[in-house]
């Protein structure tokens, strides 16, 4: 394994750690809402986009506004004008985990030089249709395979993997229950 | 071998409405019932439950609620009573202690085998009851060893639990009649709530089970409603009959003490209890039906001329939830000694070996006709009214099947005979 100072995986772990010591002092600062705004078009068709947060005590905006079509594909007779929902979730799911391994290789001085996963949701659409009850709305399960080339042994780049998991927002999200509220006008 | 033309499975209210519909067309037939008439209200229910129908709403062909208290609701002696009463008044033939071990088809018509001998028959009519297995979900198996679980079937009373935390998991009937007698018995009771259907028990000064049947709205048919799929697995009133006829809804619940959270969605292999995170859309899904039926009682009472008779429409308020409830539970650490499974029954068709059963082993049927000639269904929810699965329901139900069992008899080969 590298040094500390030879890994470069363009993450800059020390802005992240100097965060994580200003934000212990500062707890408030660490109280962020992540928000998105959707816009129904046609059929299936939705149009959301993404723009400010609110975070370090204060409303922050982005650079560009960020725009997201959604929809389903044509087998459900829609347009295809975008991934499907449960598709933005495994993307969220996928992006998170490896925007976390690069940052812990980063931390562990790992170079990496490529990282590719492949995720694949389980789904029984009988409980979206209301055909089954019993047959819940989400994934049965999800698969994440990761295909991970790095200055390193095995077992590390397992351990990376791992550690990318536990500090994952989306993880956390996908495998525990949220209270979610909905409400109208 | 014994033969007769139809043979009823079950000795419930439902078998004896039929009981009583082919008596009165001549046709022969026996009830094979594997306990006494009336065995599950013997045997599979809790001891303080009382119908959370009125008295006046028991009827059955023939016979109806003749005492002084026609709004009280029946206890749980008072049903076995009354059901082994109608059986006893329409002297039905009821072979009892006799268990049924399979149907199957015999090329002339069906052969039952039971416990003490066969029968032939040319009609089967399956009247054994839609609430046979307590439903309980696969991760159950993760419950830790230290936890005792009871289900709606066979919970009895207080005294057989432990003290200390109870899970009462389903916010229906039974899990809200359930929850709130742990709850006043001294232990903890945390409700997992999931779909239900929230309902007052007074309105307008009439009973709710009065506003619907007057209404018309246990009468709807099932080939006249949308989506029956969907309306058969509607979860029971939140109802419960009480003396002092109150509503029994999750506020009440909440008002002495039980802690409510969503529905529980997993138990961890650690121990861990998940609940969904969908406690309040939950709640106000269920306040917004609630409000919808209260509506169309109101149109209905302004359309008959109703509306002076009664009291002045009413809402009650929305049902409180917590800010942020419990999506976790440590099932040990938080002291938790009991689960009480109040998440729904479904049939035992173990012993059916006709090709009826869909995917998911419900018999498929319309209305109650089943996809075998010759062979009839009675007593599930929505079958071929809203009240199917009442005990109100029953007549109507066998009047219309015992009409068409007759036609089958009529139109297909001569009787069987011994
Ligand atoms: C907790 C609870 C509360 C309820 N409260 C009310 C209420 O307040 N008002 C109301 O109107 N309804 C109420 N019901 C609903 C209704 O009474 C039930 O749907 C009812 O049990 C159905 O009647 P049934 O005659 O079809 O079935 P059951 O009463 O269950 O009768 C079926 C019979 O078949 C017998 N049997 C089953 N398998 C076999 C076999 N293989 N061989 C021989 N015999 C067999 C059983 O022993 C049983 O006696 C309640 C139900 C439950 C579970």
């Amino acid at each position: 394994m590298a040094d500390s100072s030879t890994a470069k995986n363009g993450v800059n772990v020390q802005a992240l750690l100097d965060a994580r010591d200003a934000l212990t002092k500062a707890p408030a600062a660490a109280q962020f809402k992540w928000r998105a705004a959707c816009e129904w078009k046609n059929g299936t068709h939705s149009h959301s986009t993404v723009e400010s947060f609110y975070g370090l005590g204060a409303e922050q905006n982005r650079k560009t506004t960020f725009n997201f079509n959604a929809d389903h594909p044509e087998v459900f007779a829609s347009e295809d004008k975008g991934a499907t929902p449960v598709e933005f979730v495994l993307v969220g799911l996928a992006s998170c985990l490896t925007a976390g391994i690069a940052a812990v290789a980063q931390n562990r001085n790992i170079q990496l030089k490529s990282v590719t996963a492949t995720i694949e949701g389980d789904m029984d659409i009988a409980g979206i249709l209301g055909i089954d009850s019993e047959v819940r709305n989400g994934f049965k399960g999800i698969t994440v395979k990761y295909k991970i080339d790095a200055d390193a042994k095995p077992e590390d780049i397992e351990a990376l993997v791992a550690q990318s998991q536990k500090r994952s927002a989306v993880y956390d999200i996908v495998t525990n229950p949220t209270n979610v509220t909905v409400l109208v006008n | 071998m014994n033969a007769v033309t139809t043979v009823i499975i079950g000795a419930g209210h439902a078998a004896l409405a039929m009981s009583r519909c082919l008596a009165g067309r001549g046709i022969d037939h026996v009830l094979l019932e594997r306990g006494e008439v009336a065995q599950s209200w013997r045997t599979e229910r809790w001891d303080s439950l009382r119908l959370l129908t009125p008295n006046w709403q028991s009827r059955l062909p023939g016979f109806s609620y003749t005492g002084n208290d026609p709004d009280g609701y029946r206890t749980l002696p008072e049903v076995v009573d009354f059901i082994a009463g109608y059986a006893k008044w329409i002297a039905a033939p009821v072979r009892t202690h006799t268990t049924v071990t399979a149907v199957r088809n015999d090329g002339a018509g069906y052969l039952v085998r039971t416990d003490r001998g066969d029968w032939r028959c040319r009609t089967v009519v399956i009247a054994a009851g839609a609430c046979n297995i307590a439903r309980v979900p696969a991760f159950a198996a993760h419950i830790p060893p230290s936890v005792a679980t009871l289900t709606a079937q066979s919970y009895r009373n207080s005294a057989q639990v432990a003290d200390g935390g109870v899970l009462v998991v389903g916010a229906s009937s039974s899990g809200t009649q359930i929850a709130q007698e742990l709850q006043r018995s001294g232990r903890q009771v945390t409700l997992a709530v999931g779909e239900h259907i929230r309902a007052p028990r007074v309105y307008r000064g009439k009973d709710l089970e009065w506003w619907m049947d007057a209404a018309g709205v246990l009468d709807e048919r099932y080939d006249q409603i949308d989506d029956i799929t969907r309306a058969r697995r509607v979860p029971s009133l939140q109802l419960a009959g009480t003396p002092d006829r109150s509503t029994l809804d999750l506020n009440a619940l909440s008002a002495i003490g039980v802690k409510l959270t969503g529905r529980l969605a997993g138990i961890t292999q650690d121990g861990k209890a998940q609940f969904s995170g969908s406690l309040r859309n939950m709640c106000a899904m269920s306040d917004l039906k609630m409000r919808r039926l209260l509506e169309l009682l109101d149109e209905w009472a302004r359309a008959n001329g109703v509306d002076g008779t009664v009291g002045p429409p009413d809402r009650l308020p929305p049902t409180r939830v917590e800010d942020a409830p419990a999506l976790g539970m440590d099932l040990v650490k938080s002291g938790i000694r009991t689960i009480v499974w109040a998440s729904g029954y479904r049939p035992d068709y173990s012993w059916l070996e006709l090709p009826v059963l869909d995917r998911k082993g419900y018999v498929t049927h319309d209305g109650g006709v089943v996809s075998a000639p010759g062979v009839y269904l009675m007593g599930m929810q929505f079958l071929r009214r809203r009240k199917s699965a009442l005990i109100d329901g029953a007549g109507d139900d066998a009047r219309d099947l015992s009409a068409h069992l007759a036609a089958y008899l009529d139109n297909a080969a001569p009787r069987l005979s011994a």
